[in-house]
């Protein structure tokens, strides 16, 4: 019991407790008044605020568009591949995660680590990629272990897959991630960094075709970044579809006979420049570079002596050698200086003067030479005197008419000119005037002379098209989504010379002897069911003293690689009716007979395989023409 | 003996009140934790449990007349200090706090203890002791050790909300007992004082989150990501909220601790202001009820009794609701019925049970 009273009757207390009271209501008053600001007047901000928490707009990577031969045959697609990448929000404890991952997928922690550290320059929002292009059982692996890998997911991109592998690499070119340069210049200004770009070659010239455009989806994740369920989605558009004038067998085929042989094989349409093979080996892996080539990979390719980046069709400056021997002979049969009748005497040397010899690769000589044996037996000492008495400038001029010495415009840049040698260009060059000796090498396609591979095919091709040079063109139709040609592959004529119908066939004739006939620099490499016509060079690296083919075969074994002469070869088929025209260079290969004319045999069997043998071929072939 | 008027006499209507805050705080942890994939029993689940227990306490401290807490007020309020310096010896730490000792198989953090003891020691003293003009300075120095030396012991743990929700209780008392408005200003005066004083004495960590509450941008993945979270669930629920287990806030696990501290703005999400105010005004009628209990209460330990609970509700809504809506600093302060808890599930009840206590003696002479 207590003596006081109650505080109901007590005037101060009851005071207190209005006051209190009201007191309580008041601040009560300001929670909801502090909620009516931040529920009603600031809803939108928040509700804002949350969409951005919990929505993530995510870009979905377009596949580039594909690249396939003239017969539709794809060289060029994408798979799909898998990253397993981190979200970092989500991680807790990065050591066990990464024991759990490394031990599931049989990789080293310490290299998932390495990753962890290098991708913290990515936004954080950002999956960091920690494993790239997994392959599909991995990525099972890691989605049936989905519970126990918290910030661990799998993402799928399209990769570039190359079906041939490296075949044809250098036309292809490669990818790779866009750089901070680029990114910076207005041609790039629509990319983000981490895409892939076209490097070199066609991906390049053909970037803004292949690439697509890019999807979006709008995900809703939680807070450590794990997507819940997609809201919205636009679908990427895929690149627009390549078709090339390659033909996927004859590439193959040329790639094949070459071995492991560094050189460079192409083929033209003699009738319209079309490339149908272009080869430069050794080549490199356009995967390694799809997938983000390693620096020791790069390093591997840019040592190595053999040049795997170099693009030797367009890039790869050869002397002629021989090949070089049907200009001389056009330019001597059209001045007049010779006529296909003309004979020298060949006794295995050639005196200028008194002090300068000029010898014949055959020591013993080849007795009593005209035109056609000339360019049959690839007799030098023949070519020495028609040459001479032709002279440097219509030696040149001829050379010039067949588009050497000149870019072909080719698709890409980097192409490189070659060389024909002028009075002006020495002057120019040197200072000093032109030598008589000076002409008498260059008729056998040595000296100051060089040209590219693609300039050799282009110049056979216009021998064997009565004097035409196409550009070479390698792009047959650009199909967009709908399946329209977006554009079409148009011929262009560079040079167009009106040889006489008679030089013309004294050469073409030497020619089919080179591989028809017995004695015929080529004639090993013969083919019975077409007749190609061809020609044998061999191109010295250095001066050496013997030119002597017996001694040479010797010599290939004890003469360092890089000292090893140059075999090439051009050709056409078939001889009476001219469809294609082949060029190859075997770099250090040895000798244009042993070396580059097989290759070439090879892609005229790829090449007539499946066509229909015409009568007028198999006539000739049964009478032993 | 057991005496009927205790049924009849029950105000049921403040204990149905209770119960309704407190469903609607377990279906909103339903809903705050429905994203969790666990094999144990899922928390609203455990918290029913503890109602369950809240609600046999209430029963429990209601039989025996609340008179008999005057006699055990000070060795209750010994044996809780001794708890307090107990913990400080060899209580068990966690999150770098120190609040927990082990007592017979069971945790028990004696901080939340003394928020009860501190209202039963300070009403025995209060109503033992009273000053027409009220309380000098030097008249406060009892009631001030009894309220200080608990309120130092938990700072030191430290407990920062814990202490600082003892002092506003004790305060509130004090105050409701009479303080000279001369005694008042100069407490005020060295109270700010101490505030400035005391900011050297704070541990880093709350610094920091004196500092984000401020500016939560200034840190808003770390100490500011609370308040910056919560305030965006609290304001994306608009005046109709998104809807039950549809705030994307809380359903997605942006809000931290959204079935404990953060426990009202997933309720704000889902419901919006409509479901705020309608919660607001039943926390404020149970604090108003309870001033009014003291108000008609028989005696001045009753009264001081029931003002002690009231204030020590108000508060704990008060300083969870401020900081849960941006109006407050973060300090661990649950709300009481809403938040998963029981240690606070069972200091409240305790509480609601004293209260009942005094208005059922009321009639009961």
């Amino acid at each position: 019991m207590s003596l006081n009273p109650s505080p109901e009757e007590t005037p101060g207390l009851r005071r207190r407790f209005i006051i209190s009271s009201l007191l309580v209501v008041g601040i009560f008053f300001v929670l909801a008044l502090r909620l009516w600001y931040l529920q009603i007047l600031g809803v939108d901000h928040y509700r804002n605020l949350s969409e951005r928490n919990r929505i993530r707009h995510v870009a979905i990577r377009a596949p580039r568009g594909a690249i396939f031969d003239r017969h539709g045959i794809l060289l060029v697609d994408n798979r799909p591949a898998f990253t397993v990448s981190a979200l970092r929000q989500g991680v807790d404890d990065r050591k066990q995660l990464f024991s759990r991952l490394g031990g599931l997928l049989e990789i080293d922690n310490e290299q998932l680590e390495e990753r962890w550290q290098a991708g913290q320059g990515l936004p954080r929002y950002r999956p960091l990629p920690l494993l790239e292009d997994v392959g599909r059982q991995a990525m099972e692996k890691v989605q049936e272990n989905s519970v126990d890998l918290p910030g661990i997911m799998v993402e799928v991109k399209p990769l570039r897959d190359y079906p041939f592998g490296e075949m044809a690499a250098h036309l292809f070119g490669y990818l790779g991630e866009v750089t901070e340069d680029e990114l910076r210049q207005s041609a790039y200004s629509s990319y983000h960094s981490g895409e892939m770009v076209g490097k070199t070659a066609l991906e390049r010239m053909f970037e803004e075709k292949l690439r697509g455009t890019a999807g979006q989806k709008r995900i809703e994740v939680n807070v450590r970044g794990r997507e819940l369920r997609q809201l919205t989605t636009r679908n990427p558009l895929p690149g627009q579809r390549l078709y090339l004038t390659i033909d996927a067998r004859l590439q193959q085929a040329a790639e094949t006979a070459l071995t492991d042989k560094a050189g460079a094989v192409v083929v033209l349409d003699v009738n319209n420049g079309e490339v149908l093979a272009f080869v430069s080996k050794p080549t490199f892996d356009p995967a390694w570079f799809a997938r983000g080539v390693s620096g020791d990979e790069w390093r591997e390719l840019i040592n190595n002596p053999r040049h795997p980046m170099t693009n030797k069709v367009l890039r790869g400056q050869y002397p002629p050698g021989s090949t070089f021997k049907m200009v001389v002979a056009l330019a001597a049969l059209e001045t007049g200086s010779v006529t296909p009748s003309t004979t020298f005497q060949c006794n295995g040397i050639f005196k200028l003067g008194k002090s300068y010899e000029y010898r014949c690769w055959k020591k013993r000589g080849h007795g009593t030479v005209d035109l056609h044996k000339a360019i049959k037996e690839s007799c030098d000492v023949w070519f020495y005197q028609a040459g001479l008495e032709t002279g440097i400038d219509q030696i040149a001029s001829a050379a010039q008419r067949f588009g050497l010495g000149k870019k072909t415009g080719f698709l890409f840049g980097g192409e490189r000119s070659g060389l024909i040698p002028t009075r002006s260009w020495k002057k120019k060059r040197f200072g000093t005037s032109w030598y008589n000796g000076e002409t008498v090498i260059t008729s056998i396609g040595q000296g100051f002379v060089l040209a590219t591979p693609l300039q050799l095919a282009s110049m056979t091709a216009a021998i064997a098209n009565g004097g035409t040079v196409w550009k070479p063109q390698i792009v047959q139709k650009i199909v967009n989504l709908e399946g329209d040609a977006d554009w079409l592959l148009t011929p262009e004529k560079l040079i167009e010379t009106a040889w006489s119908e008679k030089s013309l066939q004294a050469v073409r004739g030497a020619m089919e002897s080179v591989v028809n006939d017995v004695g015929g620099t080529a004639w090993r490499s013969q083919l019975k069911n077409v007749r190609f016509a061809g020609k044998t060079g061999t191109a010295q690296v250095v001066k050496r003293k013997s030119d002597e083919e017996g001694e040479q075969a010797k010599d290939d074994e004890v003469i360092p690689y890089q000292y090893r002469d140059h075999a090439l070869f051009v050709s056409y088929a078939p001889a009476d009716k001219p469809q294609i025209a082949v060029a190859v260079v075997v770099e250090h290969g040895g000798h244009g007979s042993s070396a580059a004319a097989p290759v070439a045999k090879a892609v005229y069997e790829a090449y007539f395989a499946n066509t229909t043998v015409n009568n007028d071929t198999v006539r000739k072939v049964a009478s032993g023409d | 003996m057991f005496d009927r008027r205790l049924i009849t006499h029950f105000n049921w209507i403040y204990l149905l009140l209770i119960l309704l805050i407190s469903a609607i705080g377990i279906a909103n942890m339903f809903s705050a934790t429905s994203s969790w994939t666990t094999a144990v029993q899922p928390v609203y689940i455990k918290q029913l449990y503890w109602l369950g227990l809240g609600v046999l306490i209430v029963a429990l401290v209601c039989v025996f007349d609340y008179r008999h807490l005057e006699y055990l007020s000070f060795s209750l309020y010994g044996g809780n200090l001794l708890l307090l310096v107990l913990v400080l010896a060899i209580g068990k730490t966690s999150m770098g706090a120190t609040r927990w000792i082990s007592l017979a198989g069971f945790n028990v953090q004696p901080s939340e203890i003394m928020e009860i003891v501190i209202i039963i020691a300070l009403a025995r003293y209060l109503s033992e002791t009273e000053h027409l003009r009220g309380f000098s300075l030097r008249e406060l120095i009892i009631p001030g050790l009894i309220l200080g030396v608990p309120a130092l012991l938990i700072m030191k743990q430290p407990d920062l909300g814990t202490a600082l929700l003892v002092l506003c209780i004790g305060g509130t008392m004090a105050l409701f007992a009479g303080i000279r408005r001369s005694s008042l200003l100069f407490l005020a005066a060295s109270g700010l004082a101490a505030v400035g004083g005391g900011w050297f004495l704070l541990h880093d960590y709350q610094k920091r989150r004196i500092l984000t509450f401020l500016d939560p941008e200034r840190d808003p993945l770390g100490a500011g990501y609370h308040i910056i979270q919560s305030k965006i669930a609290v304001g994306s629920g608009g005046f109709k909220g998104l809807g039950f287990m549809k705030g994307t806030q809380s359903q997605l696990s942006f809000l931290p601790e959204r079935h404990t501290d953060f426990a009202f703005s997933v309720f704000a999400e889902e419901w919006g202001l409509a479901g705020c105010l309608l919660l607001l005004g039943l926390y404020c009628l149970i604090v108003l009820w309870g001033l009014h209990i003291a108000l008609r209460s028989n005696d001045r330990f009753g009264m001081y009794l029931a003002i002690g609970v009231s204030a020590m509700l108000f508060w704990h809504i008060v300083v969870n609701l401020g900081m849960v809506i941006g109006l407050l600093p973060v300090v661990g302060v649950p709300l009481p019925l809403f938040s998963y808890g029981g240690t606070s599930m069972i200091t409240t009840m305790t509480g609601i049970g004293i209260l009942m206590n005094v208005e059922l003696r009321r009639f009961m002479f």
